[in-house]
């Protein structure tokens, strides 16, 4: 999958910085390091820009062009910042059956975003994901933590207005 | 001693409607009414029948009770709880009879099901070894350990003729004999947790339900081909079954049932987890190991198969975790009595998620050899809403649709590949006829796109091409020459791509083509989609009977199309329609629709 790649300015703090030079220490000796470190990056910085991978990078002592490519290669790892509000619609077969492609149709229009984006705002962003196994309760949403089930487009106001306020 | 047992289920599906927020509340209501030392509640994996969820079952009745809400705890706990007066109002429909309450495996859900590789779940704590031990948990660890030699391991699940439910379907003891046979100083068990096929989740339900079963099955495979150390490789997406497995994995090492010198027999075996990052071709196993070793999950070439030179080079079983989770009972009950269940070439039970179009959604757990028609119809309770069955599509993306007149079918593995689909990791979804086969299609083929790793071009180019071909016919741009072309390219793909995605990656293409070629037809020649679903060939129309005129489309629609006064029937002008659809979800008279 093409990785959309942020042209946002990167703002990452010292703190940051020192929690995840404290990550790559950690896994130094493993082998097979790059994935769990950039997942622990992900964790603490909320998505992998260039910065951060510069990091892992020299902190592992491996190219850059193997942290890239591992970055990139896999979907969890997102080289975009999450918005405020990050809406995750599952596009999953039976998802996808029940009708979640009408389900994020509605919000992408609603919010002025394709998937994978984020508001200007910062607001919100929006992901297509796949199968989060809540097949019982197709089509499947989540907003953050929060899971919505059993949804029709009629929801997609509701939802959206409870984190507009 | 608890006089009364809780079970709320914890699983993803009830978890994400709420049923955390459940047991607090029980608790909380216990304690409020002094019940707390008297009843038992106990967060349990999967139950099965997710389209209920949450469920709460309450013992020693055996009351089922099915959606529970927040308000109903208090009920729950004062009248069933307390005064003993079962809630009739939240049972389960199935579960009631005259005066007294049906056990489960009675409901026609549960009837026909025949649990194995599911036993524990949904009946103990997964969060406590103790409950795991108590129903013969690591008993079978301890006979391999004890009793049984390596190649003696090895004979019985050969014998069992238990064949890998990750899809694939190869003789699970004969791929150990491989890696039994080949000598190193340092081998490998890895476990595929990396469920990738959307719309499966049989294997996240038994790491959440029951990780122990998995973790003693991966020391007995240790101790059958030499292996002391063994990697499970889950998906991130799976928080709940990663957290339950570090518990069991930290419980079975404080036991001593992972570590070093297990049972006392001199066997050392150790468990590591490794954190998947989303991507469908880790489910293949050489590009598993490629993850697991931090690098891109690259497919390998074959050979050397993972059994000669796997994980960081040496030999490596890998195995999917429905199939570990049948080892321990095939070790304990013998290889005959596994083998006793099932069709002549696939043996044991069979996961199926159950999904889609289909009223009782759930993991369902049948033996080889099931009929389609049973699953849909007997198990799964049948279509919503008196539609007709138009597919069932199994094996996910690798797999094809199976169109009504193959319902009789008894599902194994070669029975699936024999009409054009496959067995894949279980996935079962259920299509009526709003479903448009070559909309599916394209969604199948959109997710290989996504997910093809790039390495070998049949795969990256031609699914891409595919794609594109249906996107045309989906548009209403096809032609006839496009099926031929779809059809020449899919045997293309699957002749030279390199691994087993894109090798099966046609398979939804070809099966539709083959069963449902008149919808491609009629997407085609008359330009129509004939379950309603692509957009670009569908036109939206007002029935003038059914119109009332209250003018509430004319005001939605974003362009302007409709017209019409008051209370007399208005006309959308199809030049100037988008197909937005506002028009139909605001109408309260069901006077638009789209064909």
């Amino acid at each position: 999958m093409q990785k959309r790649i942020s042209t946002l300015p990167f703002k990452g703090t010292p703190e940051q910085e020192a929690r995840l030079l404290a990550a790559i220490e950690a896994h130094r000796a493993d082998p097979g390091a790059v994935m769990p470190v950039l997942q622990e990056a992900q964790e603490i910085y909320g998505y992998l820009p260039e910065e951060v991978q510069q990091i892992v990078a020299e902190g592992l002592n491996i190219s850059m062009q193997e942290v890239y490519g591992v970055a990139t290669f896999y979907s969890m790892f997102t080289l975009t910042p999450k918005g405020e509000n990050h809406i995750s619609v599952c596009l999953g077969t039976a998802c996808y059956v029940k009708g979640a492609g009408d389900i994020i149709d509605k919000i992408s229009q609603r919010l002025g975003i394709a998937a994978e984006e984020c508001t200007e705002d910062g607001r919100f962003s929006l992901t297509a994901c796949r199968c989060i196994g809540a097949c019982g309760l197709a089509p499947v949403l989540t907003v953050n933590d929060e899971v919505y089930g059993r949804l029709t487009v009629d929801d997609v106001d509701t939802i959206l207005a409870k984190y507009q306020s | 001693m608890f006089r009364s047992t809780v079970l709320i289920c914890g699983g993803t599906g009830c978890t994400s409607s709420n049923s955390e927020k459940l047991i607090t509340l029980m608790q909380a209501e216990l304690v409020r009414l002094g019940l707390e030392k008297e009843v038992n509640v106990i967060k349990t994996g999967c139950f099965g029948l997710c389209a209920l969820g949450p469920i709460v079952v309450v013992y020693p009745e055996g009351a089922f009770y099915s959606m529970v809400k927040e308000d109903d705890i208090t009920e729950i706990v004062e009248e069933h709880l307390l005064k003993g007066r079962i809630v009739q109002r939240l049972l389960y429909s199935e579960t009631v009879a005259e005066d007294t309450i049906k056990s489960l495996n009675q409901t026609s859900f549960y009837a026909k099901q025949k649990r194995v590789a599911l036993r524990n779940c949904g009946v103990i704590d997964p969060e406590k070894i103790d409950e795991y031990i108590a129903v013969d948990g690591y008993a079978a660890l301890g006979k391999a350990l004890t009793e049984l030699t390596p190649q003696q391991v090895i004979d019985t699940v050969k014998a069992s003729g238990l064949r890998g439910r990750g899809g694939g379907g190869f003789p699970t003891g004969l791929k150990w004999s491989f890696a039994a046979a080949n000598q190193a100083d340092q081998k490998y068990v890895a476990c595929n947790a990396d469920e990738g096929d959307p719309g499966a989740f049989m294997d996240r339900s038994v790491l959440e339900g029951d990780p122990h079963a998995v973790l003693e099955a991966m020391a007995i495979a240790g101790y059958a081909i030499g292996a002391n150390k063994g990697y499970i490789y889950v998906r991130a997406e799976y928080p709940i079954a990663v957290y339950r497995l570090n518990i069991a994995i930290a419980q079975a090492r404080e036991y001593g049932l992972l570590g070093k010198n297990i049972f006392e027999t001199g066997f050392d075996f150790d468990v590591e987890i490794r954190l998947g990052a989303g991507a469908f071709v880790c489910g293949e196993e050489t590009a598993l190991l490629n993850s697991i070793e931090g690098k891109r999950g690259e497919p390998r070439n074959r050979p050397p198969f993972p059994a000669v030179k796997g994980l960081y080079g040496k030999p490596t079983v890998l195995n999917n975790v429905e199939t570990y989770a049948n080892i321990p009972q095939i070790i304990l009950n013998g290889a005959e009595w596994f083998a006793a269940m099932g069709t002549e070439k696939s043996k044991g039970t069979k996961v199926f998620a159950l999904g889609g179009k289909i009223n009782n959604t759930g993991l369902v757990e049948v033996p080889m050899g099931t009929t389609l028609r049973e699953i849909v119809e007997e198990i799964g309770g049948g279509i919503p809403d008196g539609k007709k069955f138009k597919a069932a599509q199994t094996g996910g993306p690798s797999g094809g649709c199976i169109p009504p007149e193959h319902m009789d079918i008894e599902i194994d593995y070669d029975n699936l590949i024999s009409i054009g689909s496959m067995m894949g990791s279980g996935g079962l979804i259920v299509m009526d006829e709003d479903s448009c086969m070559v909309d599916i299609a394209k969604f199948f083929l959109e997710f290989t796109v996504d997910e093809s790793c790039g390495k070998c071009t049949p795969c990256r180019v031609g699914t891409k091409r595919l794609h594109e071909i249906l996107e045309r016919i989906t548009a209403g741009q096809g032609e006839l020459e496009d099926l031929d072309k779809l059809e020449a390219l899919c045997y293309y793909i699957k002749e030279n791509a390199l691994c087993g995605l894109g090798q099966t990656a046609p398979n939804p293409v070809l099966s539709t083509l083959k069963y449902f070629r008149d919808e491609y037809e009629a997407h085609v020649v008359n330009k129509k989609c004939p379950a309603g679903v692509c957009k670009s060939l569908l036109s939206y129309f007002i029935i003038a009977e059914k119109c009332k005129g209250c003018t509430l489309c004319a005001r939605v629609c974003p362009v302007g199309a409709i017209s019409g006064t008051v209370k007399e029937p208005h006309v959308i002008d199809l030049n100037k329609c988008i197909k937005c659809g506002a028009c139909i979800e605001k109408c309260k008279f069901g006077a638009i629709i789209k064909k």
